[in-house]
């Protein structure tokens, strides 16, 4: 390398002269939350380290013209002897070397265009005046638990020196593992070292397979096969072979025998793509179809919120790119702890449930936004077992035409390499996603986490939209886990590649080889193109300013062959890779049958209703999420009808969304919608699967869609199924997908697992999620003029209450806001009837005769009359049979909608419902001008409030 | 969409005289495609055009009636909200921008494209300081007597005299909103009859000026093209949420002295339909956006 001459930086201080800043409050508050009570204020700057030989003229320039805006800001250069203000201590904050500064790379450039020559590099960095009086140990705390974090950020009390990104040239540095040799002991050693996160039986795999060989493996070729073979990419748990406990039943891998199996059974002939490409496929129309795909992204998130979050929805944004698909629509399922968590009570190394939330939304916020797809549902759930290990679930959907989508790359065809340079970040993600979490995580995993760029992906759309119009590529695939190792890996896996990582473009210098070929670093697409198409893929690639690397070729010896500098460094079978890992063989013991007590009914008089309700609509769970809906954008492309936030005032809970795809003449639009309990998931895992799959469809089908048109997608987060209870109620949540989606008729078109999400205390104690199965849909409606929201519409139209109501009370909210489980109290369980049921309701929908509909989920019948009365500002009275008040008002069973008719078509909807269904629909109230929710049962007055009361409470503070 | 605006709708999407619009692109910007459509719908030719592509010369300044900045995050809105667009329009295209703007050609700047003319110095386009008032809009320094102002960089005679900058709230909102329009002169707002129901997206949409009392000014020569309102049409008055983000005089667009150029933080682009409306649901119909295009377009054709 070469040396290079020392040039000074220059540091300008950008103050903001408006006066009040809310972030800088926002940070006050948060302080105090976490303890820190003697903080009196705390002021924001930021901070530009220029390095460079810059004049007089050169600092104008850029403070007035770049760097600061004159109406708001004011900017300083700093002196050598910078003091921190009288009565104040100052906490510095920079990015550590290696996470990627898009702001800084931008004033590199513009200060080009301004004409400043003598800029070499730049660095940006945040200042923080702190006024109070706090001891040492408290101001280091504030910084590592408030202003920085210690993942992607360095910081200093007082002035920070920063640090510049270096000229990128890789080390070249291979190791061979001397794995012949290794006895069980140090084979186990080597996988825990590396951070392989494989078995014994695989480290012998491997060991066989060199034996054979004759040599030993390089570090590429090692990591290499930890990465294939990783939870995260082979999914070896849903395909291992399970016994279970008792009986010696034999499952020969869930995701067969389950999940694949129920597609398989309901047949739907408009599945154009089911488990084989990056996202699931099913028709729109006759000229396009609709790409979904859901990840998650809970370990980074649980480290570096933001960074995780946004590389996630950047991540499932790329799997829909990968079936050439326009990105249309994303989604977010998010899990914390309890937002007031006594901060004494966090365990060590992991970050308060406050601060994960507001980094896991402002990290969706940004890279949603900033790419333009418009964020349209979702759901948010607080439990103290989320805590320590968050969840966070991204969603993506994409719109193509038919048949454009190319997924085989022919021998000769060129290696493609679109999009961002390669760096350390996220490497081994893959493994250490299949991993126990515990304090020391955050360090050690720490290159696991990055921050997105949703620029340079918003790039990649451009590009490869037209790519695919122009029929460029014969095959694309997205860099995501495992990163060119698995993407290049998968592609190949039919042909044999050859590739030499020396053409790989570097964020920075010092990468060995096994870091190149497995980084994860975000927004890079790899395509397989024949030779005679790249001079048309680098044309478009330049208008958009998106780099394109040619790194090697298909070939088709059933090898993966790959150099650094012509020299070989990797050399696998392909069949070695696909088919050399032994399967896995786990016990697994259900959870025990259920005991149907006959449930003692509790007298309504025993509980205060309307106080219930009035807790029930202030649960995090159930409350209004508006503050969190309206950060993101929601509207862009112009495509969404159903938004979000329905009703007079555009406040109340849409059951889910429905959109126009842009790019598609209308009216047919689709619908967006889930359903997720892990309340219901820690009472009974096979009746929290047959729920979610009931609430998800039923949300589909209260917007509007057509219940035979839904594709549904599994994501299951699990604890640690080498512990056979954890398996066991795994297994009955994929007995319960299957079952469900059997008796609907719905295919799964797409899913993932993320097992092993636990936390090892400090305390020595595993901490495992609650089993926790997110189902989305996504649903066809026919006609954008014959969607249904959920708001009330007019005053003294009819209100019916579909479905049967059950004492299902188990992982009820009911209980959570009274107080505790009740024992042998059942969950709510597959209703039979529903199907059909849906079908007439979605027949009286497409006629015109249902002016609300809204569905019964958390909550039960009160919470969803209450948020319809609020979403419409009209009262609504309801009179219930005389029995059991309390399972009739807050039971959550399933299949159950209540549905506002205007009284004209009472009986042309009532109509609609003949046969067996027919019972399943009754009259239970009407609506009311005067805004109050009445509901009584004749002997009893239950619940009567004003409908602002309820509106205040669902809503709190937010507006 | 009925009356006089469905007939105005539908002479433009028959008529065969489509004035060419430029829809400008850049790294980041992402409303493109809507804002292109909206135009088509409202009877023009729509080409989204990559700031490159100018650059290379593939495509031409000149073969344009009418040029939309849209919206979006253009170079990751680094540094703020447009500036690094409206530094690349004044270093590679500043002469084929004023010459587009001062030949009265439409131009429409959303969201992001707001923060560019501004910020490029194109909007509000007041008249030129006289030295009293250029000593008076040097803003007040608060804060420590340590730090000294930047020495002044020679700047064109409009930019620092108003910016858009971060909501007063601090964050990023996605909301419905009511906008008056107000100007008369401005091409794209006149003759409006309807209050414009359309959603805000943005984080750095607070408009306001060096010296507040220029405000006068920009009333007098009819720039306040678009102010935010209660549903009722009365004035926001500042008040949250209606105006979303605390601009000064719930000033939502303004315009050029000349009134072809106008600059707008809501999207008028995304209310095109009668399906966009919140409300489509209980029966209610708008679709004011679509006439602030019909308005453009047709001054395009009439040039």
């Amino acid at each position: 390398m070469k040396t290079e001459a020392l040039l000074p930086v220059h540091t300008l201080v950008v103050r903001s002269t408006l006066g009040s800043d809310p972030i800088a409050e926002g940070m006050l508050a948060d302080a105090r939350a976490i303890g820190l009570l003697s903080v009196r204020k705390i002021e924001r700057e930021l901070l530009y380290f220029l390095e460079g030989a810059l004049s007089a003229e050169d600092h104008e320039k850029l403070c007035a013209g770049l760097l600061t805006d004159p109406l708001t800001q004011i900017g300083a250069w700093r002196g050598k002897a910078a003091k921190p203000p009288a009565g104040a201590f100052v906490i510095e904050v920079a990015l550590r070397p290696g996470v990627t500064d898009p702001v800084a790379m931008e004033i590199v450039r513009c200060a080009q265009l301004l004409g400043v020559e003598g800029l070499r590099r730049a660095a940006t960095g945040t200042r923080y005046i702190v006024r109070g009086t706090l001891t040492p140990a408290q101001r280091n705390t504030l910084a590592r638990k408030l202003l920085a974090n210690d993942v992607i950020q360095r910081y200093a009390i007082g002035a920070i020196q920063p640090v510049f990104p270096h000229p990128a040239e890789s080390s070249g540095e291979v190791e061979i593992l001397p794995i012949r040799s290794l006895d069980d002991k140090g084979l186990a050693k080597l996988s825990i070292a590396r951070l392989a996160a494989l078995d014994l039986d695989e480290m012998r795999a491997i060991q066989e397979y060199f034996r054979e060989e004759n040599r030993d493996p390089t570090d590429v070729e090692f990591e290499m096969i930890a990465q294939t073979w990783s939870e995260h990419c082979g999914h070896k748990t849903f395909k291992a072979e399970i016994e279970l406990e008792g009986s010696g039943e034999k499952i020969e891998g869930l995701l067969d025998t389950y999940i694949r199996a129920a597609t398989k059974r309901v047949g739907a002939r408009w599945v154009r793509s089911a488990f084989v490409d990056n996202a699931g496929i099913i028709d729109f129309d006759n000229t396009h179809e609709v790409s979904f795909k859901v990840e998650t992204h809970n370990h980074p998130s649980a480290i570096e919120p933001f960074g995780g979050a946004n590389t996630g929805t950047g991540g499932v944004i790329r799997d829909v790119l990968g079936v050439s698909a326009k990105p249309i629509a994303a989604t977010d399922i998010l899990c914390f702890g309890p937002q007031n968590a006594d901060p004494a009570k966090i365990p060590a190394g992991v970050l308060h449930p406050r601060r994960i939330r507001s980094g896991v939304v402002a990290g969706i916020q940004d890279y949603g936004n900033k790419i333009g797809i418009p964020t349209v549902n979702g759901a948010i759930w607080y439990d103290p077992a989320f805590t320590a290990n968050p969840l966070v679930y991204c969603g993506c959907v994409g719109i193509a035409p038919k048949g454009k989508h190319q997924r085989n790359p022919k021998s000769g065809d060129h290696i493609i390499l679109l999009g961002g340079r390669t760096g350390r970040d996220g490497l081994r993600g893959a493994t250490f996603s299949s991993m126990t979490m515990d304090a020391k995580t955050g360090e050690v995993s720490g290159a696991s986490v990055q921050i997105g760029d949703p620029i340079t992906e918003k790039g990649l759309i451009e590009v490869l939209i037209r790519a695919r119009n122009h029929g460029l590529y014969h095959a694309v695939t997205d860099c995501g886990a495992g990163g060119l190792s698995s993407a290049v890996g998968e592609m190949g896996l039919a042909l044999g590649v050859d590739v030499e990582l020396r053409e790989v473009q570097l964020k920075y210098a010092g990468l060995a080889p096994w870091e190149i070929w497995l980084s994860e670093a975000q927004e890079r697409m790899v395509l397989a193109v024949p030779a005679e198409k790249i001079a048309d893929l680098e044309k478009i690639c330049a208008v958009f300013d998106v780099s394109i690397t040619d790194i090697g070729r298909f070939t088709n010896d059933g090898h993966m062959r790959v150099r650094y500098n012509s020299k070989p460094v990797l050399d696998l079978a392909n069949e070695f890779l696909d088919e050399g890992q032994p399967c896995r063989h786990l016990q697994a013991r259900l959870p025990r049958p259920e005991v149907v007590k006959k449930q003692r009914a509790l007298p309504a008089k025993a509980v205060d209703c309307q106080e219930v309700l009035l807790k029930l609509l202030a649960h995090p769970n159930i409350a209004s999420k508006s503050d969190v809906i309206r950060v993101y954008d929601h509207e862009v492309q112009g495509g969404t009808t159903v938004k979000p936030l329905v009703g007079v005032e555009n406040d109340g809970p849409s059951d889910g969304c429905v959109l126009v795809p842009i790019g598609t003449p209308g009216p047919r639009a689709i619908s967006l919608s889930n359903g997720f309990n892990p309340e219901i998931g820690k009472a009974d895992p096979y009746r929290m699967a047959v729920s979610v799959i009931d609430e998800a469809v039923r949300n589909a089908v209260a917007v509007g869609a057509d219940p035979e048109h839904i594709g549904l997608l599994d994501n299951f987060c699990w604890g640690d199924p080498l512990r056979p209870e954890t398996l066991g109620s795994l297994v009955a949540a994929c007995r319960g997908c299957y079952d469900a989606a059997v008796a609907y008729g719905l295919p799964f078109i797409s899913g993932k697992d993320s097992l092993n999400n636990e936390y090892l205390g400090p305390d020595g104690k595993q901490h495992a999620i609650p089993p926790s199965l997110l189902i989305s849909a996504v649903g066809i409606v026919e006609d954008v003029d014959r969607t249904t929201t959920m708001d009330l519409k007019v005053e003294g139209s009819t209100i019916y209450l579909l479905g049967d109501t059950k004492d299902e009370m188990a992982g009820s909210h009911f209980r959570l806001v009274t107080g505790g489980a009740v024992d042998g109290e059942v969950a709510p369980s597959l209703p039979e009837y529903a199907p059909a049921l849906y079908k007439s309701l979605h027949k009286a929908m497409t006629k015109g005769l249902v002016l609300s509909c809204h569905d019964l989920s958390e909550g039960g019948l009160a919470v969803s009359a209450a948020e319809m009365c609020l979403a419409g500002r009209l009262g609504m009275t309801l009179t219930l049979d005389a029995g059991d008040s309390v399972t009739d008002l807050f039971s959550e069973s399933n299949g159950r909608l209540l549905v506002e008719v205007h009284p004209s078509q009472v009986l042309a909807f009532e109509g609609e419902f003949l046969g067996g269904t027919a019972r399943y629909v009754r009259r239970i109230g009407t609506t009311t001008a005067a805004r109050w929710l009445n509901v009584s049962t004749p002997d009893d007055r239950l619940i009567s409030l004003p409908v602002d009361v309820l509106v205040e409470a669902w809503m709190g503070d937010k507006q | 969409m009925g009356g006089e605006l469905g007939q105005l709708y539908q002479r433009r999407k028959d008529s065969i005289m489509k004035p060419k619009s430029l829809i400008l692109h850049a790294n980041g910007i992402n409303r493109d495609l809507e804002a292109a459509n909206a135009l088509e719908e409202a009877g023009a030719d729509a080409d989204i055009v990559h700031i490159n592509q100018l650059r290379s010369g593939d495509a031409k300044w000149e073969d344009y009636q009418i040029l939309c900045i849209p919206g979006g995050f253009s170079y990751a809105d680094a540094l703020g909200g447009g500036k690094l667009m409206a530094l690349e329009m004044n270093v590679f295209f500043s002469d084929q921008v004023r010459e587009f703007v001062e030949s009265g050609k439409p131009v429409i700047g959303i969201c992001n494209g707001f923060q560019a003319l501004v910020k490029a110095g194109i909007l509000p386009d007041l008249p030129a300081l006289r030295p009293a008032a250029a000593e008076r809009k040097k803003p007040a320094a608060k804060g420590k007597a340590k730090i000294k102002t930047a020495p002044k960089v020679k700047a064109s005679p409009n930019s620092g005299r108003a910016t858009l900058t971060f909501n007063e709230s601090g964050r990023f909102e996605c909301r419905w909103i009511y906008l008056k329009p107000v100007s008369q002169k401005c091409v794209w707002t006149r003759d409006l009859e309807d209050l414009v129901y359309c959603p805000v997206a943005h984080g750095e949409g607070r408009f306001l000026l060096g010296v507040p009392q220029e405000l006068k000014a920009l009333e007098a020569q009819d720039q306040l093209a678009l102010a935010y309102v209660f549903p009722d049409g009365a004035s926001a008055n500042g008040t949250y949420p209606d105006n979303p983000n605390g601009s000064f005089a719930d000033i939502a667009g303004i315009c050029n002295g000349k009134g072809n150029v106008l600059g707008l933080m809501p999207h008028p682009e995304d209310h095109i339909y009668e399906w966009q409306h919140p409300r489509f649901g209980r029966g209610e119909r708008g679709q004011q956006g679509l006439e602030i295009f019909l308005n453009g377009v047709d001054y395009a054709l009439g040039m």
